[in-house]
Order: structure tokens, then C-alpha cells, then sequence
């Protein structure tokens, strides 16, 4: 659906080159929720924006749908930015315009419908994301969260084949980051809807997205599945990402093991089925030996449940490794544990 | 009544007061009107070619910003001496209402022309965004969505530009432009007649506390 092909972004800072982007290369299919996640600064601003070209690479080509971008004429590629809509962070609607007539202005600027189907569009549109009631209401009336939704609508008015989310929810609270990200998943499974987001919150990626990809210093430095980045994240950036999101704290791990230099430290991943089987307590019966939990968490990935924790495990050399082959035949992941 | 006024105001001749006060509202109106017709255009052209904006072209931008400047760095007495040839040239006349109605228009839209420029900038820079990233030209995101955001600055700039206009117009008396603010000049400053004085400078004030007013309630009512 998107192909990103070695983008490359410099701009010209009082006559000096500063790179954003450094050679990216990025596929993302279509129907899925794709995020890019970094720190500010990191250029995944700059990279959401090749999407639709409000921002255009130094070097490079982005494919859309089958078009190469850079072919577009103006004219050309107005119109196929009506095809992907786009949210923002501080939602960006007009404030001199009620709710109806923010959602019926890409209408009128595509200008294929008359009145009385850009009304029609409008109320479907704002059913969808539940603000029948507030049509006539100023921007300035509602709370953040219904802003993102009249933004959504908005972004969705021209039926677009992707969207694209600036920091959809980070001037949210997290209540109302939940209810957006709800919103995301459902339109992204009724419509058939390609989502690309872009955010600095791990929890965002794991709520909602599919497959994620790491930005740091303007280069992609980890992608793939979420449950993979997020449960066993090889970069140091993703790293950092994922113990935001977990709070394990490396110190108190560290100070638990230190008390026992003979027992031996490995990280359990838990997927699906074996999330809710007593297979610890099973092995150390089996084998003998005993397990101190150090760290550990249980959440949901997307809709996938996984539980991931870091234990010491103490006894026998033999019987520890036998215990560990155990837990490994029943499909848990068994990893040496790294700082 | 007519006691009171034959007492205190023994100078003031009622006609002529009356005359001087519609000549200062046809001047204000004239040149209002034609000085918000062509400066907003003007605004509009100074915001979309400065540097990063939607036309950033540094070349139009400089030109359009020069001119602008000369016109507002002459003082309006100067202007209006050295506009006599091309008043005479559009109106005929380099006397009366008419003959002072292009000084303030020429003084008037690089006044109101930097204020619609500023106005339009205060505009949320993600405004422009979201509506490219809707697929809108420059055409669209100017009518359907700039000038509707920018209301509200660009009427409080249209109410400070009527009250410069009605200062401004009180010079036109140098060039025989009549009004209210030449009455004073003549009357009231050049022989004396503080009776004079006072009433236009009442007349004066009701004005731009009329326009005050009616901008402020403009405002007011288009800020969302």
C-alpha cells in the first residue's frame, strides 16, 4: 500500500545541510496499523509527512497505492491527498467553524458533492464517531477527545484508503487516548482503512498497531510485529521505549540477583495459551528447583494477551537446565537476561 | 437652550458645523471603504509571499514591502501635498471631499494592508496544514479557511484603520478637504475661537467612540 524507498530529508539551516531522514525504507500493507514511534526530534514527523508529501524527500521515492508521488503534478496531487486523511496532535480545526461545517470542508474542497449530500455525508460521519449531537457546536465547546473524534470524521469525510495520525493522542489524557484508540481500531476494521500513526508512547503502539517500526536520529533502527519489538526489542532506542512503558526498574533486578551469584537469570515470554498454564510451578515440582520472580508483567498486545517476566532460578546446574528445557518445550520463550 | 448655546458658544455657526460633520462621515466612508476593498488584497498578497508561507517568493515580497513602507513612513500632510497631481488626475478636483478621499486611501491600505498581514499570521500555522493535507489549493485554504479564521483580527484592524482615517482626515483642511478636524484647524486654532475647538473635538470623540464600539461588538461577535 505505502512504499517508502530510501528516503532520504536534508534542509538548509542558515546555509548548513541538516539531516532529518537517512536512507529509509519502509513497507506497510494494506489494512493494517502501522506505527512509527521515536522522541521528539527524532524525524518521524518528517517521515508521516512523505506520506502524503507536505513534506518531499531530498532523495527518494514514495508509493502510494500504486504512484509513485513524485510524478504528480500539483493539480494531480491535490487530489490524491483528498484520498488520505489525516489527524493531528493539536487537531487543527477551524474554530470560526462549527463541528458540521469542519467535517463538510473537505467535502466542498473535493468538490464532487452538491449540498445535500455534503449534509448527508456530514451527519453519517459524525454518527460514526458518536457526535450526532454536536453539529452545531463550536470547536471551542468540546473537550480534547471529542476535538480528535470531529478530526477523525473530518480526515474521513472523502473515504480515504489511508489515515494519517500526527500524535493522535498525545495531548490527550489517557482516558481519552483509550476511547480514540478504540475509535482507530474500529474504523480501521470496518473501513479497511491503512493507519500509519506516529507517537513517542509505547502503550499507543501496543493498543492499536500491528507492526511498528523505531526511529531514532532520523533512521530506522527496528521493525517488525509489535509483540516481537515490544517483547524481545534488540536497539538500544526500543529498549528505553519498552521499560518506559513496563516501569521495570534494571536496578532492583540487578540488587535481587546480586544476593545470589549462583542462581541463574533468565527472561520468560509468555505467549497465548501458555499465559494461563501453571507451567512454572509445574517445572519446579518436576525438576526441583526454585524460581524467584524479579520482574514481571502480564498485557495485552493489541488483542493478543502476553506476560513476560525476569526470574532467578536456583538448584542443580543439570535440574535448572532440564526445568528450562521444559518451560522451552512448552513454547515459552527462554532468553539470557540483558541489562 | 438656545440661551444657553448663544451664551457659551458665541463663535459656533450651527450650519457650518453641521456641514464640516457630514464632510468628515463622507470622507471616513469613502475612504473606509476603498481603503478595506484594495488593502485586504494587499494583506492577503504581503502574508502569502513572505518567507515561509504558501507563495514564499522573497522577490515580490520585498518589492510589495518597500512600497508599502515609503507610503507609511511619509508623514499624511507631506502625502497629501505631494498626491495633488494624481488626485486631480482621478477626482478632477485637489479640493474638497473628493480631493482628499485618494491621499487617505493611499495612506490608509499600506496601514491596513500590514495589519491584515499580521492578522493572517496569527492564524494557527496547522490550519494551513490540515487543509493541505486535505487537498486544498491556495484559493480554498485563503476563502474557506484563512479569512474565516483571521475574522475577528481583520475587523479590529479595520477599526483601528477608521479611526487613523478620521485623524488622518482632519489634515485634509490643508489641502481645503473641509470636515471637522479643519474647522478646528481654522477656527478654533488659527483665530482663537475655543468654542470651536471644543465642539469639534466632542464631535470628534463621539466618533471614534462610535467606531470603537461598533468594531469591538464586530469582533466580539465573530470570535468563536
Amino acid at each position: 500500500m505505502i512504499e517508502l524507498r530510501s528516503i532520504h530529508k536534508a534542509y538548509q539551516v542558515k546555509g548548513a545541510a541538516v539531516v532529518a531522514l537517512k536512507e529509509i525504507d519502509l513497507s506497510i500493507s494494506s489494512g493494517e496499523i502501522f506505527g512509527i514511534i521515536g522522541h521528539s526530534g527524532a524525524g518521524k514527523s518528517t517521515l508521516l509527512r512523505m506520506i502524503n508529501f507536505l513534506e518531499r524527500p531530498t532523495r527518494g521515492r514514495v508509493v502510494v497505492d500504486g504512484v509513485d508521488l513524485l510524478e504528480l503534478q500539483e493539480q494531480d496531487l491535490r487530489e490524491f491527498r483528498q484520498g488520505v486523511g489525516m489527524i493531528f496532535q493539536h487537531f487543527n480545526l477551524l474554530g470560526s467553524k462549527t463541528v458540521g461545517e469542519n467535517v463538510a470542508f473537505p467535502l466542498k474542497i473535493a468538490g464532487r458533492a452538491n449540498r445535500a449530500q455534503i449534509d448527508a455525508r456530514v451527519d453519517e460521519l459524525l454518527e460514526l464517531v458518536g457526535l450526532e449531537r454536536h453539529k452545531h457546536k463550536y470547536p471551542r465547546q468540546l473537550s480534547g477527545g471529542e476535538k480528535q473524534r470531529v478530526g477523525i470524521a473530518r480526515a474521513l469525510a472523502n473515504q480515504p484508503r489511508v489515515l494519517l495520525c500526527d500524535e493522535a493522542t498525545s495531548a490527550l489524557d489517557p482516558q481519552t487516548t483509550r476511547s480514540i484508540l478504540q475509535l482507530l481500531r474500529e474504523i480501521n476494521e470496518k473501513l479497511g482503512l491503512t493507519i500509519v500513526l506516529i507517537t513517542h508512547e509505547m502503550d499507543v503502539i501496543r493498543t492499536v498497531c500491528d507492526r511498528v517500526a523505531v526511529i531514532d536520529a532520523g533512521t530506522i533502527v527496528e521493525s517488525g510485529p509489535v509483540s516481537q519489538v515490544f517483547l524481545h526489542p534488540r536497539h538500544r532506542t526500543t529498549r528505553r521505549f519498552v521499560q518506559e512503558a513496563e516501569r521495570v526498574f534494571d536496578e532492583d533486578v540487578q540488587a535481587t540477583a546480586n544476593g545470589s551469584a549462583a542462581r541463574t537469570l533468565r527472561r520468560l515470554t509468555f505467549m497465548e495459551d501458555t499465559v494461563h498454564q501453571p507451567l512454572l510451578s509445574q517445572a519446579a515440582r518436576a525438576y526441583g528447583v526454585d524460581f524467584s520472580i524479579l520482574s514481571g508483567r502480564i498485557e495485552q498486545i493489541k488483542s493478543t494477551t502476553c506476560g513476560q517476566m525476569t526470574v532467578a532460578v536456583a538448584g542443580d546446574a543439570t535440574r535448572v537446565s532440564e526445568a528450562l528445557a521444559h518451560l522451552a518445550s512448552h513454547g515459552v520463550t527462554i532468553e539470557e537476561h540483558v541489562q | 437652550m438656545s440661551a444657553f448655546l448663544a451664551t457659551w458658544f458665541v463663535n459656533v455657526d450651527w450650519a457650518d458645523i453641521g456641514w464640516a460633520g457630514v464632510d468628515t462621515l463622507l470622507m471616513l466612508g469613502g475612504s473606509l471603504s476603498l481603503t478595506l476593498l484594495l488593502g485586504l488584497p494587499l494583506g492577503g498578497l504581503l502574508f502569502l509571499t513572505s518567507p515561509g508561507q504558501l507563495h514564499d517568493s522573497p522577490r515580490v515580497y520585498a518589492t510589495v514591502s518597500l512600497a508599502v513602507n515609503i507610503l507609511r513612513s511619509l508623514p499624511f500632510v507631506i502625502l497629501l501635498i505631494a498626491m495633488i497631481p494624481v488626485t486631480v488626475f482621478l477626482t478632477g478636483t485637489s479640493l474638497g471631499v473628493a480631493g482628499s478621499i485618494p491621499s487617505l486611501v493611499a495612506a490608509g491600505i499600506p496601514f491596513f494592508g500590514r495589519l491584515v498581514e499580521s492578522a493572517l499570521r496569527e492564524v494557527d500555522r496547522g490550519i494551513i496544514e490540515a487543509s493541505q493535507a486535505m487537498g486544498a489549493n491556495t484559493r480554498q485554504i485563503v476563502f474557506g479557511a484563512l479569512l474565516a479564521e483571521a475574522l475577528p483580527g481583520i475587523l479590529a484592524a479595520a477599526t483601528v484603520t477608521a479611526i487613523a482615517l478620521v485623524s488622518y482626515s482632519a489634515l485634509a483642511g490643508v489641502v481645503g478637504g473641509g470636515g471637522l478636524g479643519d474647522l478646528a484647524i481654522r477656527y478654533g486654532y488659527q483665530r482663537f475661537q475655543l468654542d470651536v475647538m471644543f465642539i469639534t473635538i466632542v464631535l470628534l470623540l463621539l466618533l471614534v467612540q462610535v467606531l470603537q464600539s461598533i468594531g469591538n461588538r464586530l469582533v466580539l461577535h465573530f470570535s468563536r
